[in-house]
């Protein structure tokens, strides 16, 4: 038990550098696309929502995890979609060498 | 397959979306690869969610696919929004993440208590807080942006008091109920408290102060998500949440930066204090003005002009005619580039796509520290629509209220134009000293139609 939650924030505190390192690389021009992109890599919560829904303990966490699971979703698919909106915006003013 | 082998499925399925999601961030540093990071993040949001409707422990797959059928359809508008109102639909999208956090924590305490031991119960309860706070607080967020809400900050004596007993009392909540995880009765108690801070602490925020709430807010839905996974044991939760986080804390720390406010100040969310303190002295100081046709002839004949656009760009809805300026002025060999300040939008990098929707190439778009160097060698500086971002006073005087801000030098460019409808200072209430300079040209008028004024002229629509 004590040995899965160390192992967590192992995980949590490995995953926040590489998070601030490969952020801070990221170009300032680019910082409204990343942040709708990271939301909707965010809504992986939805996969909890999944399970507490699917799992039908009660009534109440099958309510409450169906509620979640629209929540998520709309992220999902609201935030790839206008993210890729975004970046199919940005052109260069240099012809492509291909 | 036995249930051992589908959960070595799901687990090998996380792992390729982690890796995926790590990709996605990583080619999204560039343009030229940034598309490729949706994909990257697309298929590992396909497969994690395929690998999760293995679970051997759903017994009832109905809701399930009412519930992805139907956010998916509530998440195409959402997807569709125009580009001016990206900010808003990001802070509503702060909201559901949030929304989504707090409600799996609050079905994952009602399933397990009374057995909850302690340190699981402590990071249910930060995922419950912050989900929570973050949920109001982002829908207060976006209520103010899309101007539902009023935008100016609304302040009452004694307000971080109560705002920061609020929170104080949600924690000791939390710590009666890891103490005893059996208080039911508690639990509602940290939802609501939280709830309401959430709205009490957006309350005092101003317009202007949008681009840091917004960051910050995103970093707190990211630990709220690596809280989850703390709490489901699930390490593909983790890592998304802490890079969400980490994201949200890189962005606020630049915009807070940007707007010259402590960390400090961010964290606490004390910010938006920046009051009209300085009454501006009315006197009227003599400006210089002129016309599209002069302005059409000093920029033609330059060789090279900078364009510093602020939100008063868009909210004009000029970006279009500011493309038309850049074609017609590249055509005649002018080299023309855009110096963007960090808070120019409502949010991170709002401007750079709104330029961007208008067809004006990325590699024209100059951040602040890369444009400021340029401005002694620029012919003109075209401001259009910004304001407190070139105000010099920033850097000379100390009694300004915006003093230390890091600006845009335009005032060292050679000629400086600035298109403004009237003379009225801007967000902060604070007279532009750049206006009086000898150098400097008032363009008055609206920006959509001066700017287009200023295209017929130098394209020839009339004399040439």
């Amino acid at each position: 038990m004590t040995s899965d939650l160390i192992n967590s924030l192992y995980v949590f505190m490995l995953a926040g550098f590489i998070g601030f390192e490969v952020i801070r690389r990221v170009s300032p021009l680019l910082h409204t696309p990343l942040m709708s992109l990271t939301n909707a890599l965010d809504a992986i919560a939805v996969v909890g929502a999944i399970v507490i829904a699917g799992e039908a303990k009660s009534t109440l966490s099958t309510v409450l995890g169906t509620i979640a699971i629209v929540a998520a979703m709309s992220n999902v698919v609201g935030g790839f979609l206008i993210t890729d909106r975004m970046l199919r915006m940005f052109k260069s003013s240099k012809p492509k060498k291909s | 397959m036995t249930p051992f082998a589908t959960q070595h499925l799901i687990e090998i399925a996380y792992l390729v979306a982690t890796v995926l999601f790590i990709l996605a961030l990583k080619w999204l540093s560039a343009p030229s690869t940034a598309r490729r990071g949706v994909w990257a993040g697309e298929l590992g949001m396909v497969l994690a969610i395929a690998g999760t409707l293995l679970h051997h422990g759903i017994v009832d797959y109905r809701w399930i696919v009412i519930a992805l059928v139907l956010g998916s359809i509530i998440g195409v508008p959402l997807g569709l929004v125009h580009m001016t109102a990206v900010p808003q639909r990001t802070a509503l999208s702060h909201a559901c993440g949030a929304l989504c956090v707090a409600l799996v924590g609050t079905a994952e305490y009602y399933l397990r208590s009374p057995s909850v031991p302690p340190f699981m119960m402590a990071v249910l309860s930060m995922e419950v807080i912050l989900g929570s706070l973050t949920f109001t607080g982002s829908l207060m967020a976006a209520g103010k942006l899309q101007e539902i809400l009023p935008q100016r900050p609304i302040t009452y004596r004694g307000q971080n008091i109560v705002n920061l007993s609020l929170l104080a009392l949600s924690v000791i909540v939390a710590a009666v109920l890891v103490h005893n995880p059996g208080h039911r009765h508690l639990f509602p108690l940290m939802i609501g408290i939280p709830l309401v801070f959430g709205v009490l602490m957006i309350v005092p925020i101003g317009g202007a102060d949008m681009p840091t709430v917004i960051s910050l807010l995103n970093s707190y839905a990211g630990l709220s998500a690596a809280a989850m996974g703390f709490v489901l044991d699930s390490k593909l939760l983790i890592i998304a949440g802490a890079l969400d986080g980490s994201s949200g804390f890189i962005l606020s720390v630049i915009m807070s930066k940007a707007m010259n406010r402590s960390f400090t100040n961010v964290l606490f969310g004390a910010f938006g204090q920046v009051q009209v303190s300085a009454a501006a002295g009315k006197e009227s100081r003599p400006v210089r003005s002129a016309t599209a046709e002069e302005a059409a002839s000093i920029l033609g004949a330059a060789n090279s002009v900078v364009i510093v656009p602020g939100y008063g760009m868009a909210v004009a809805q000029a970006q279009h005619k500011v493309r038309e300026l850049y074609d017609a002025l590249t055509k005649r060999g002018v080299d023309v580039k855009f110096g963007i300040h960090p808070v120019a939008g409502r949010m991170p990098g709002h401007m750079n796509v709104l330029l961007a929707e208008a067809d004006i190439p990325y590699d024209k778009l100059m951040d602040m520290d890369t444009i400021n160097p340029e401005f002694p060698q620029t012919d003109v500086a075209l401001v259009v629509g910004a304001n407190d971002v070139t105000n010099p006073a920033a850097r000379s005087d100390q009694s300004s209220p915006i003093y230390g801000m890091p600006i845009l030098d335009v005032d060292k460019a050679r000629t400086v134009m600035v298109i403004k409808r009237s003379m009225n200072p801007g967000f902060a209430g604070i007279d532009n000293e750049l206006y009086y300079l000898d150098r400097t040209l008032m363009l008055f008028g609206d920006a959509k139609v001066f700017t287009g004024d200023i295209v017929r002229e130098l394209t020839g629509g009339g004399h040439s």
